[in-house]
C-alpha cells in the first residue's frame, strides 16, 4: 500500500500529554478524541490536517502515558504513516497494534520538513519526498511484528491465538 | 554467559532455560491490570475480540484511581462499565473509590495488597507499572490493546530488553531520597536514556531503601523511557512480603557473569535535593539553582509519593506551621489504608491545621483531571512524576517535580523551598 500527503513535522519527545490531554480521558470515542490532538500545543493540528497526512517527528516520539488514546486519535484524523527518528516503545506497540504504521527512518526526518508532501511505500518502506528531491528505505518491521499486522492487527491476531489454545 | 534479573524472569515466564536481550518471547502473565482510563478501550477490545471471559479471573484486576471520586458524567458512566465487567466477569480484584476494604492509586494500592510478588510477569495498561520491579517483578505499561490481549490469553510478546546497570554508593545528605536520586538519574541519562531497556538498581545505597523508596525509583523509570526498572530480590524485599503474610520468597538477583547494556555508577554523597523543572521529567536541577521560585500551588500525593513515609516527612516539616497565603496545598494519601494510617498517626490533622486541602485517594491532579487543576500563569511544585506541557491543567502553568521534603517545605515557604529553610 501507498500513501501520500503533506506534512505535519514536530519535535523531540512529543508526549501523549500533548497528543491528547488527560482531562479528556474519560472519552472514548474517536472522533471525539480527534477533536482534541495536539490542541494545547498545535491548535491549527485538527482543523488543518487532511486524510492521508503524515506526521514526522523526532526522538522518542509519544512518550509519556499508556494511554492508546494518542494513535487513537492521530488515526481518527486520518493520519496515514507516522515518520520519526525514534518511538516510546508503549506508544509503538499501540501504533502496531491500531494498524498505524509506524517508521522508525532518522534519514527521512531531516530530509523533509514541515508542509513537505510525502509518498510513503508501506510494504517497502520507501519515503520519497515530492517536494525537495529525496528518497530513502526505512528498515522492515521485525518478523513478530509482521505477523500480527498479517494476521489484521492484534484484536485479529488474539482471535487467531484463542482457536490455537483451544486446539 | 549469565542472565541479568529480567532476562530471568523472562526465560522462566517464557518457559525457556535461558534468554537473551533481542529475543522474542511469548511469556505467561501473572497479573493483567488496567484503570479507568486505559480499561474501559480494553474491554471495548476485548468485545472486538470475541472474549467471552479473562483468561483467569484472580489475575485480572481493574483500579479506577483516575477520575474517582467521579469527576464527571462520563467518568462516572466509564467506571460503571468497568464495575459492570467486573461483576460479570467474577473479577477478584476491583478496587473503586468509597468501597471495600483498600482502594486507591494503583501503584501504591496493589503492592500493599499483596499482589505482587518477585519473579512476576505484570502487565498494566498505565505507564507507571514499572513500579513494581521494586518487588523484583517484570513490570511494563502498556496500551488498551495489549491489555486486553492479556487479559484474554494469560500472555504477551516482549522483546527481552538490554540492561542498563545503575550502582549507587555513598551516603545521603540529610533531605535527600529516593525521588532526588532518580531525578538526578534521569537528569544524566535524559527522557530516552533508556528506551526499550530495562533499568536495574543495585549497590549499597539502594540495599538501604525501603521497598516504599524503591518504588518511587521504579516508578520514575519509564520517564527515561524504560521497559522496565528492577531491584534485586533482597531481605528488605522479604520483610515487605512477610508482612502480607507472602512467605518463603526466594533471593533473586543477576548472574555474577550477566551481560549488561552498560554500567553506571553513581556516588551520591554530593547530591543535593533535586527538582524536575518545566516541562520535562529529564529537566532536573539541584535545588540550590532554582530556590526561591515563587509558586501557586504544592500537590504531595501520587503513585511516585503519596506513601505512609512520603506523608509522615511532609508531616514533620508541616507540623506547627502554615501554608503560606501565596500557595494552596493539596495532600493526598495514595492509598484509604494510608489515610487511615495517616489519620491514626495524627499526619492528617497536622496536614489540616497547616491549612491543607485533604483529599480521599484518587490520582486526580498529578494527570490534570480534577482535584486541583492549574489556570494559565500558574506554577506548582508537585510529588508526582510528570511535568509535561499543561500536564497539571492549562497548557501555560507549570510543573516542578521533587521528594515530599522540598514540596512540604516550599508550601511553607510559598516559594520553591529547602527544607532546612524551615526546620
Amino acid at each position: 500500500m501507498v500513501v501520500q500527503g503533506r506534512v505535519w513535522k514536530l519535535g523531540d519527545n512529543v508526549d501523549t500529554d500533548q497528543l491528547v490531554p488527560g482531562r479528556y480521558l474519560s472519552l472514548t470515542d474517536p472522533q471525539e478524541l480527534a477533536s482534541h490532538c495536539l490542541e494545547d500545543v498545535l491548535p491549527q493540528f485538527r482543523a488543518s490536517v487532511k486524510p492521508g497526512d503524515i506526521v514526522v517527528a523526532g526522538e522518542n516520539f509519544g512518550c509519556g502515558s499508556s494511554r492508546e488514546h494518542a494513535p487513537i486519535a492521530l488515526k481518527a484524523l486520518g493520519i496515514s504513516c507516522l515518520v520519526a527518528d525514534s518511538f516510546a516503545r508503549i506508544f509503538f506497540r499501540n501504533c502496531i497494534n491500531l494498524g498505524l504504521p509506524a517508521l522508525t527512518c532518522p534519514e527521512a526526518v531531516a530530509a523533509i520538513e514541515d508542509g513537505d508532501e510525502v509518498r510513503i511505500d508501506l510494504d517497502t518502506g520507501r519515503i520519497e519526498n515530492l517536494t525537495q528531491p529525496f528518497q530513502c528505505s526505512a528498515p522492515p518491521l521485525p518478523d513478530f511484528l509482521t505477523e500480527i499486522i498479517d494476521a489484521g492487527g492484534m484484536t485479529a491476531y488474539v482471535r487467531k491465538r484463542m482457536r490455537e489454545q483451544d486446539v | 554467559m549469565g542472565m541479568t534479573l529480567t532476562e530471568k524472569i523472562l526465560a522462566r515466564a517464557s518457559g525457556q532455560e535461558r534468554v537473551k536481550a533481542g529475543d522474542i518471547v511469548r511469556a505467561r502473565v501473572d497479573l493483567a491490570f488496567a484503570q479507568d482510563t486505559t480499561m474501559p478501550l480494553a474491554v471495548i477490545e476485548l468485545r472486538r475480540m470475541g472474549v467471552e471471559g479473562v483468561f483467569d479471573p484472580d489475575k485480572v484486576a481493574i483500579v479506577c484511581d483516575h477520575f474517582v471520586p467521579n469527576a464527571t458524567v462520563s467518568s462516572a458512566e466509564q467506571t460503571r462499565l468497568l464495575r459492570d465487567f467486573a461483576r460479570e466477569q467474577g473479577l477478584a480484584h476491583y478496587y473503586e473509590a468509597g468501597r471495600g476494604s483498600n482502594f486507591g492509586v494503583e501503584h501504591a494500592l496493589l503492592p500493599e495488597e499483596g499482589l505482587i510478588r518477585p519473579g512476576m510477569v505484570i502487565v498494566g495498561g498505565d505507564s507507571h507499572t514499572t513500579s513494581y520491579g521494586a518487588l523484583g517483578a517484570f513490570a511494563s505499561g502498556f496500551g488498551s490493546t495489549d491489555v486486553a490481549a492479556a487479559m484474554a490469553l494469560g500472555e504477551v510478546w516482549l522483546r527481552v530488553p538490554e540492561t542498563m546497570l545503575f550502582v549507587y554508593s555513598g551516603r545521603l545528605r540529610p533531605w535527600v531520597g529516593a525521588k532526588d536520586l532518580i531525578l538526578y538519574t534521569i537528569g544524566r541519562i535524559g527522557v530516552s536514556g533508556a528506551l526499550y531497556r530495562s533499568m536495574q538498581f543495585t549497590g549499597p545505597v539502594i540495599q538501604s531503601l525501603t521497598v516504599d523508596q524503591r518504588l518511587t525509583m521504579c516508578n520514575m523509570g519509564v520517564e527515561a523511557g524504560a521497559k522496565n526498572a528492577i531491584v534485586p530480590v533482597d531481605e528488605e524485599t522479604r520483610r515487605y512480603l512477610e508482612a502480607r503474610d507472602i512467605r518463603d520468597v526466594p533471593l533473586l538477583d543477576s548472574d555474577p557473569d550477566a551481560r549488561y547494556h552498560s554500567v553506571t555508577e553513581i556516588s551520591i554523597s554530593e547530591i543535593e535535593p533535586q527538582v524536575a523543572c518545566p516541562s520535562s521529567p529529564g529537566n532536573v536541577k539541584p535545588l540550590s539553582k532554582v530556590a526561591n521560585t515563587p509558586l501557586d500551588a504544592v500537590f504531595i500525593g501520587s503513585c511516585t509519593n503519596g506513601r505512609i513515609a512520603d506523608l509522615r516527612v511532609a508531616a514533620r516539616i508541616l507540623d506547627g506551621h502554615r501554608v503560606s497565603s501565596n500557595v494552596r496545598l493539596i495532600v493526598i494519601p495514595a492509598t484509604q489504608k494510608i489515610y487511615l494510617q495517616a489519620l491514626h498517626e495524627g499526619l492528617l490533622e497536622t496536614f489540616a491545621q497547616a491549612g491543607a486541602a485533604v483529599s480521599t485517594p484518587t490520582c486526580g491532579p498529578c494527570f490534570g483531571g480534577h482535584m486541583g487543576v492549574l489556570a494559565a500563569g500558574e506554577r506548582v511544585i508537585s510529588t508526582s512524576n510528570r511535568n509535561f506541557v499543561g500536564r497539571m491543567g492549562h497548557p501555560e502553568s507549570e510543573v516542578f517535580l521533587s521528594s515530599p521534603a522540598v514540596a512540604a517545605a516550599s508550601a511553607v515557604v510559598g516559594r520553591i523551598a529547602h527544607p532546612d529553610d524551615v526546620m
